[in-house]
């Protein structure tokens, strides 16, 4: 099964856990204990995130992913609904792939949380972005999950090995702005990384254990860093990928291709919203996945050759 | 001799800028945020820094403060109906929050970052047109509740937020209003 975990900024939408299914008014989560159905706003956020995943499964015929959610504008609430959900119930859902979103840092709850997932059977998939990426941190758990997706303020984050939360990121850390190999291998040496990081920015960067694999630039989209919403939609993608089946690397060149290719396709300016954006993710899918199966891809001349046999088919 | 060494030691720790301050710790971060402008309002020399790792949640703040001031401190917040959960000397060095912005140019728009978080700016109509990054659940809320509106008109992070992200939105929407109005000079 592939679980999604995070909040929606409503006060007082209960805790819900159900399949999110696609319809013409966007992502419903009906709630499996009464029935109730609630559409999320695609525009923001945990939703951004769940729609993508939601879209790139029914393009490949998957299933669609169980989503758990509460309301949260900041109060925690929310967030301890979910928290304490999926501690509880993680055995009943056999969760193959996990991917945890916006949500309250809380090193307490996450422990528990972990605690849950280290009883499992089988470890499943573990994808971090947004807060849960910030306390998987703070709580030093970084390595024991699969990829993080942070942007470059976030990975200066997670290089510094004082700070709990971005905010608290040392300037002459956070001024190391070009220096993404230096950043990454900061946050490796402090076990503050995932083992493959997705480092979203102009241009994206797909590392693991603290080496940078390849860079893609291409098509440039300036304009998409400004949207809100753009990093949660690359996290959908590779997660929907990655619930496919497809190896952990090519899943990221392939979202961030398919990411760049959707701003492309939606010609858009700072001001656009990323449902925008969403719109064209399945056709900007299969440009992506066409171009990396092609014998001759852009190559950054990063990668040893061995390796990028293994990640290009 | 033994005097003498007594008194040197005696003068480093008043020289000790840690010496004589506090550190306010609070329930959550939107109150440090509410104690914060309620403080500097009053005329207090305050910052804003990390806890120290017993009270730590992950999304957290404290206030450091000169400990001589508390009596005044403490009634000035009593008066806003606040109460720290607690007052503990400083005693060692604390993070403080990055108040450092990056700002670009998209021609038509300015975007400002700072540390997570980016607010994106119409710069004839003054709209906020996009705020991205941060990953704490007031961002889509704030999000949800700023974008469509001018910069003047719309609700101020410091007041609706809750989180560390929600305050460092505030930092970039801060430095979008100084140079809003730096243009308008």
């Amino acid at each position: 099964m592939l679980v999604l975990a995070g909040t929606i900024p409503l006060q007082g939408i209960p805790l819900l856990a159900g399949q999110g299914v696609l319809t013409s008014e966007g992502l419903v989560i009906h709630d499996m204990a009464t029935g109730v159905g609630h559409v999320l706003d695609q525009n923001r956020g945990t939703a951004a995130m769940m729609t993508t995943v939601a879209v790139v499964c029914q393009k490949y015929g998957l299933r669609p992913p169980m989503c758990v959610v509460a309301g949260d504008i900041g109060k925690r609430d929310g967030s301890s609904q979910v928290y304490a959900y999926l501690t509880e119930h993680l055995g009943e859902l056999c969760p193959e792939v996990m991917t945890f979103h916006y949500i309250m840092p809380d090193i307490r709850r996450n422990n528990l949380l972990i605690k849950a997932i280290k009883q499992l059977k089988r470890k499943p998939l573990l994808i971090a972005d947004a807060g849960s990426m910030y306390v998987a941190k703070a709580g030093g758990h970084s390595p024991y999950y699969d990829i993080f997706t942070p942007d470059m303020g976030e990975l200066a984050f997670l290089a510094d090995e004082k700070a709990d939360h971005p905010a608290y990121t040392r300037g002459f850390i956070w001024h190391m702005n070009e220096e993404v190999h230096e950043l990454v291998q900061r946050a490796h040496h402090w076990k503050n990384a995932a083992n493959i990081l997705f480092v979203k920015g102009s241009t994206d960067y797909i590392c693991r254990s603290g080496k940078i694999l390849k860079s893609i630039g291409e098509p440039s989209i300036p304009e998409l860093e400004a949207i809100g919403g753009t990093g949660d939609t690359i996290t959908g993608m590779l997660t929907a990928l990655a619930y496919r089946g497809t190896d952990l690397v090519d899943a990221c060149l392939i979202a961030a291709r398919a990411n760049r290719e959707a701003g492309r396709l939606a010609r858009p300016t700072p001001a656009t919203q990323v449902n925008k954006i969403i719109e064209h993710i399945p056709h900007a899918l299969q440009i992506s996945e066409n171009l990396l199966m092609e014998p001759v891809v852009e190559r950054a001349g990063i990668l040893p050759e061995s390796l990028e046999k293994v990640m290009i088919h | 001799m033994k005097k003498f060494l007594s008194k040197i030691i005696d003068m480093k720790n008043h020289s000790d800028p840690q010496h004589s301050r506090g550190l306010l710790i609070f329930s959550n971060t939107s109150e440090v945020i509410k104690a914060e402008g309620i403080l500097k309002t009053a005329g207090y020399q305050i910052r804003v820094m990390s806890p120290p790792p017993q009270y730590r949640t992950g999304c957290d703040l404290a206030i450091d403060f000169p400990l001589v001031e508390q009596l005044g401190v403490m009634r000035c917040l009593s008066e806003e109906k606040i109460v720290p959960l607690d007052v503990l000397p400083l005693s060692e060095e604390r993070l403080e929050p990055l108040q450092l912005c990056r700002v670009t140019d998209f021609g038509d728009y300015l975007m400002i970052k700072a540390a997570n978080m980016k607010i994106t700016i119409h710069k004839l109509s003054r709209k906020i047109v996009n705020i991205s990054g941060g990953g704490c659940p007031d961002v889509p809320y704030l999000a949800t509740e700023m974008i469509g509106k001018s910069i003047y008109d719309a609700p101020n992070p410091r007041n609706l937020g809750y989180s560390l992200c929600a305050y460092s939105l505030n930092v970039a929407y801060e430095e979008a209003l100084r140079i809003m109005e730096e243009q308008l000079c």
